[in-house]
């Protein structure tokens, strides 16, 4: 389904735009204030960018030295060409450990290769510890809507009633958030102190030292990262990060534009495996799923970039209007309109290039400066040439028309015939065009036939 | 080297091409050492509130009697083998099994530092911070801050931490910004978050 397609859909639906468009509205306010009070706030982005760019010109090199450092440190780690070969390593790990139950904690990267969809398969339940997570998992027919609150376009009421028919079924939770966030407490309490493999995804992993970073707040991610006696990590590619130092770059970046806080309640940086403290088997799957596809263009590659902070998608008017579920990817907002057709390849996704309106907020609010819109214009023109090539009616209809305009005779034709073609022939030829519009109606006379009347053969 | 392994680093090789630009990187931000340690505590300890953590300011010899009044008589109460003397009855951390911690009412600690600006706590895996599920587990975490430890920036935290030991960032209680993208105390971690900062 094109963007088009799903947003008219989504739009539909008052109460999801008003969700979104409240607490977006809510994010927005407070993340000015958060970045008001870093007075090197620009010099932080720039630093953050060139960071960013630094690590992906010097790629093989840093992941090198990210599996040596983990190896040293007492860690295992696996390179995954695609989500297919990751999923498989996660599956083989829980059945030499035997467990038919992983915990996880909140990953993009795991949503992205559906690696819940491949344990189930394989007879491996995968539970989701993050209460956005959660809510979504709960209601078979919900689907992520944002990359840091998967489920922002439910409101309190709706997470509540969902709860009671759920987890907390029978009881009355309130309309307190925190009798709902008690009620996913008591839920996951045992699962985090009995079941023996985790799962997690890594906002960092630094070169340097092999050290893992997960960022998060609600204490599932340590629960996860720490309890059970094997973890496994499914690191994209591109969040290697050069050296320790970097870290305080980002562990500024990240908070004040993700939650609009000075630092978000828990960070957890480890390093392999550490004697009588946490899992006792760590194993870090390096994925590509597309993303050396994304390196091979030079102005696209910056999409890379992303720490997904989900700054971009809480300013954005058309986000905000039509909620992540149109974009139909783990990334919606601007950077799913310009990762997604990216890492999926732009004949999976050619829409959403244009999902946007060049607005440049998202550009602005970006703590590693992804200038989205260039981004956006210049994937738009490679979409627009790939169909060039093709044998489109579009691109048909083009060809046709640089040869009606070639020579004066086949003009004056083509003029003829698209006076007898109007009306019902010519819309069902172009309905894209005509269910919005109406199709001028051609003039009964040209202007050359005019003049050819009144003033004879010119 | 694995088949996969070979692969990637090859398809990376081949998008960069042969001589891929590699920026400086401008530093310019406000590094490690360079922010004044004047009123850090006062700072720390506002960020910190702002939490909804509780703060309390004693001297170091008050420290005892700080944590036996904010937990009252009777708590089961975990504490990092060989920690300084509470002047009560506690559990000390011999490899507690998940069960044994999760009956704990309380856990007491130390820490590695504080950093002002962003009013968090940096625990480090070991004598003073205890191991990571013992900070955990427990529903009610008692931290101990010395006023001395307390660094003004995120930079200065970085440079004075290393990869070495297990570290958590402590912000605050567990909390969830999953409903309405506002922040609401208690979800798994410890629910309840005590900072004394001892000078």
């Amino acid at each position: 389904m094109s963007f088009k397609t799903a947003a008219r859909e989504t739009l539909q639906d008052a109460q999801l735009r008003r969700n979104i468009g409240k607490a977006t509205t809510l994010i927005r306010e407070k993340r000015l204030r958060a970045v008001a009070e870093l007075p090197d706030w620009e010099r932080l982005r720039d630093a953050g960018e060139a960071i960013k760019a630094s690590a992906m010109a010097t790629l093989p090199e840093q992941l090198e030295r990210l599996e040596a450092a983990v190896t040293a440190a007492g860690g295992t780690v696996h390179w995954a060409r695609d989500g297919a070969e990751a999923n498989a390593i996660v599956a083989s790990i829980a059945k030499r450990v035997g467990t038919d139950e992983v915990i996880k904690v909140k990953s993009l990267a795991t949503d992205e290769i559906e690696l819940n969809e491949a344990l189930e398969a394989e007879g491996i339940h995968a539970l989701e510890t993050d209460l956005a997570e959660l809510i979504v998992q709960l209601n078979p027919d919900d689907k992520q809507s944002h990359i840091l609150v998967p489920a922002i376009h439910r409101n309190r009421a709706e997470i509540r009633a969902l709860f009671e028919q759920t987890i907390a079924r029978g009881q009355s939770l309130g309309n307190e958030a925190s009798a709902i966030a008690e009620a996913a407490r008591l839920h996951l309490r045992n699962k985090f102190l009995t079941v023996p493999m985790a799962v997690s995804g890594a906002n960092f992993g630094i070169a340097e030292t092999g050290t893992i970073g997960v960022v998060e707040s609600e204490g599932n991610g340590r629960m996860c990262l720490t309890l059970p006696r094997v973890l496994v990590t499914l690191m994209g590619i591109e969040k290697v990060l050069p050296s320790w130092q970097d870290l305080e770059v980002f562990l500024q970046l990240l908070p004040r534009s993700s939650t609009a806080e000075r630092m978000n309640p828990y960070t957890s940086l480890w390093t392999g495996v550490t004697p009588d403290d946490g899992p006792r088997e760590f194993h870090l799957i390096l994925l590509d799923g597309g993303r050396t596809q994304v390196l091979e263009d030079e102005v696209g590659r910056a999409a890379l970039h992303c720490i997904r902070c989900s700054a971009c998608l809480n300013v954005c008017p058309v986000y905000e209007r039509v909620g992540g579920q149109a974009y139909e990817s783990v990334y919606p907002g601007p950077i799913g309109a310009i990762l997604t057709p990216q890492l999926r390849g732009l004949d999976a996704a050619p829409s959403l290039p244009w999902a946007s309106t060049l607005c440049g907020a998202c550009y602005e609010v970006c703590p590693v400066k992804i200038d989205i819109p260039s981004i956006l214009i210049h994937l738009r023109g490679r979409v627009v040439r790939e169909e060039q090539s093709k044998l489109t009616p579009e691109a048909l209809a083009m060809k046709g028309m640089a040869a009606a305009f070639a020579t004066r005779r086949r003009y004056e034709a083509a003029q003829r015939l698209a006076r007898l073609g109007r009306g019902p022939l010519a819309k069902a030829a172009i309905p894209g065009w005509t269910a919005m519009r109406d199709l001028p109606e051609p003039p009964k006379e040209t202007f050359r036939d005019w003049w050819k009347r009144e003033r004879g053969e010119g | 080297m694995s088949a996969a392994k070979a692969e990637i680093l090859t398809r990376i090789r081949d998008a960069l091409g042969p001589s891929p630009v590699v920026p400086e990187i401008p530093r310019g931000y406000r590094a490690a050492g360079s922010i004044a340690h004047d009123g850090v505590v006062e700072q720390f300890c506002a960020h910190v509130a702002e939490y909804r953590a509780t703060v309390h300011r004693v001297a170091d010899s008050e420290v005892a009697f700080a944590v036996r009044a904010i937990l009252g008589e009777g708590k089961r109460v975990g504490v990092p083998v060989g920690f300084r003397d509470l002047g009560m009855p506690v559990v000390e951390d011999h490899g507690l099994s998940v069960a044994e911690l999760d009956a704990l009412d309380a856990v007491v600690t130390g820490s590695a530092l504080a950093i002002a600006d962003t009013g968090t706590i940096a625990l480090v895996s070991g004598a003073a911070s205890g191991r990571r599920a013992l900070t955990l587990v427990p529903d009610h975490h008692i931290c101990l801050v010395a006023a001395s430890s307390i660094v003004p920036s995120v930079p200065d935290a970085v440079a004075a931490l290393g990869p070495d030991a297990p570290i958590t960032l402590v912000s605050g209680p567990s909390a969830t910004s999953d409903i309405e993208l506002d922040r609401v105390e208690g979800v798994h971690g410890p629910r309840v978050l005590d900072v004394i900062v001892f000078a």
